[in-house]
């Protein structure tokens, strides 16, 4: 139910972004979807990417800070209140999210987020049928 | 005032004698008490009966840090527990700290010896004052409050923290001296500007400043915006504490209570003795202590002894300033601090690869110590992809740092291949601190 992410962490410095995503260009590695968690000294750079294992295993082997976690994409209705209603499932069950971002795929709102407690929040797409994407769903053009 | 004119006035061949009869006496002593320096000795082929004047310490072997470190806790501790009332603790160069025992004659002699810098500095029981060292493992805190209850002087054991009520206490209690590092006097003055205490309101008239090094521009600054005359206190834990010399009201290098620590000067590569008027490394040699005596401590501090004798009267042999260290000792905050330390804690966290490098500055007066470290690729994994998990890690390593340096650090964490190799000799350690 879940696809895959890179983090990688980064240094609040000009130059360090760029040194990343170049290593992801010679790796011909197609960035879908991203984001910064910044802080005042470092951010954790998060992508969703083509080929996830091999792009974390190149880039841990150019000394990159990264490391493989399993977030879900769930699809949001196209209309006012989208992502408060499916936000709203999980805060009624209980459940925190620990971040979230999200992304248009082929003119539709997707919502990529960690949940505090992952088993849970399995439970409670299934339970009120949210469309979840798989990393096939990816429109990957590599 | 001179607080024992008998000692600190004595005649040069008086003191050379009865320094020559108490280094005899406390090679004795360590030679029956303290297997570590029966061994040495044995193995030098010396009896304490070799060592009969004051010369013959050059025959004797010379005592390091890592000696302390490689007998703790109590290895070279010569008096039997019972004896000793007391125990703190400095910094090691590494995870163990170096642990020192006073028996009470130890803390008797601490205090007379404390007493007499103080005498020196005009402080006598008209006085009310500040011991704003630290109080617990350090000496600076006690071994200088003893000092002021023995003058009977009113001591307000301010300690350290809490700045702003101590400024208060300082101006309604009508304190008129202090002891502290001099960046903690600077902070004090600072801290004063900030809640409008002038100078005119203020009693302070004395300072006795110590345990990190200092210049004639920071006494000149200090004595300014404190409107008092700050003298310098020399001591270390290894010997004794504050107290091991002290300026006098000529403020031309520090009196040695040599009675009790007897100095030398040699060459750090050759070991050999210097002259009075090089600049060497200062070597003590306790000739009174019973809970752990040591002899030839090589102290790692550069300076030299000065020639000829001091107008005040005293005849006790004088000190400069201290020049600089032999090692890569770091002081910060008046707490001693080894890069070897970080080093050993950094080794501790998987999560992090094999290097660091402490940056020390001072920022309005105090100062700072930040640890940088490098995560490892191979160590990075899905529980640290949140800055939350990054921050708990910088808090863990944190209070591990704490515990062992006992001063807070800031952490910053690195991406991999940030923190610069070193080539051929590491350095660890980046000081912005000017001391002009």
């Amino acid at each position: 139910m879940t696809i895959r992410q890179l983090s990688i962490f980064i240094e609040n410095q000009s130059g360090t972004l760029q040194k990343v995503l170049e290593l992801v260009k010679q790796s011909r590695i197609q960035i879908i979807a991203c984001t910064i968690a910044d802080t005042a000294e470092y951010g954790i750079f998060r992508i969703i990417c083509s080929e996830p294992d091999r792009a974390c295993k190149e880039l841990k082997e150019a000394g990159v800070a990264v490391a493989i976690s399993e977030v879900f994409a769930v699809e949001l209705d196209n209309q006012p209140g989208g992502a408060a209603d499916v936000v709203g499932y999980f805060s009624q069950a209980g459940i925190g999210i620990t971040y979230m971002y999200a992304f248009l795929l082929e003119g539709r709102g997707i919502m990529i987020f960690k949940p505090a407690r992952a088993v849970e929040a399995e439970e409670v797409i299934r339970t009120n049928k949210l469309r979840c994407l798989s990393e096939q769903d990816l429109p990957v053009n590599a | 005032m001179i607080w024992n004119p008998n000692k600190e006035c004595m005649g040069r061949e008086q003191m050379r004698e009865l320094q020559g009869k108490r280094l005899h006496k406390v090679v004795e002593y360590v030679y029956h008490h303290v297997p570590f320096y029966r061994h040495k000795l044995q193995e030098m082929d010396l009896s304490p009966d070799d060592i009969r004047t004051i010369d013959d310490i050059v025959k004797l072997p010379y005592t390091t840090k890592k000696d302390l470190r490689d007998n703790y806790p109590f290895g070279l501790q010569a008096a039997p527990p019972s004896e000793i009332i007391r125990i703190h603790a400095s910094s090691g160069t590494t995870g163990n700290p170096t642990i020192v025992g006073y028996t009470r004659k130890d803390i008797g002699v601490w205090s007379e010896c404390m007493a007499r810098c103080l005498t020196a500095y005009g402080v006598g029981r008209d006085d009310t004052f500040s011991v704003s060292y630290g109080y617990g493992l350090f000496t600076g805190g006690l071994g200088a409050h003893n000092g002021v209850e023995m003058v009977g002087a009113a001591v307000v054991p301010a300690s350290t923290g809490n700045t702003e009520k101590h400024a208060r206490l300082i101006r309604d209690l009508g304190i008129t001296g202090i002891a502290c590092t001099p960046s903690y006097a600077l902070y004090l003055a600072e801290t004063m500007d900030r809640l409008g205490i002038s100078k005119d309101e203020i009693k302070l008239r004395v300072g006795a400043f110590g345990a990190e090094p200092w210049t004639e521009n920071m006494r000149k600054e200090i004595q300014d915006r404190l409107g008092l005359k700050g003298f310098n206190l020399y001591g270390l834990s290894e010997i004794m504490g504050p107290s091991v010399s002290y300026e006098c009201e000529e403020q031309h290098g520090s009196h040695i209570n040599e009675d009790h620590f007897f100095p030398e000067i040699i060459d750090p590569v050759t070991l050999e003795p210097l002259p009075a008027g090089q600049t060497g490394e200062l070597v003590f040699t306790t000739l009174t202590k019973e809970g752990m005596p040591v002899l030839r401590y090589r102290t790692r501090d550069l300076c030299s002894i000065l020639p000829g004798e001091c107008p005040c009267g005293r005849t006790n042999v004088r000190m400069s300033a201290i020049q600089g260290r032999t090692d890569d000792m770091l002081i910060i905050r008046g707490i001693n601090v080894f890069p070897s330390q970080v080093e050993s804690v950094v080794l501790t966290m998987k999560e992090f690869a094999p290097l660091y490098m402490l940056i020390v500055d001072r920022v309005n007066n105090l100062d700072t110590l930040m640890v940088q470290v490098e995560l490892r690729p191979d160590f990075f994994n899905a529980t640290l992809d949140t800055p939350a998990a990054i921050e708990e890690l910088e808090q863990r390593f944190a209070a591990k740092l704490r515990s062992v340096l006992s001063i807070g650090a800031k952490v910053q964490i690195k991406a991999p291949g940030t923190i610069e190799r070193s080539q051929g000799k590491s350095t660890h350690v980046i000081d912005k601190r000017q001391l002009k």
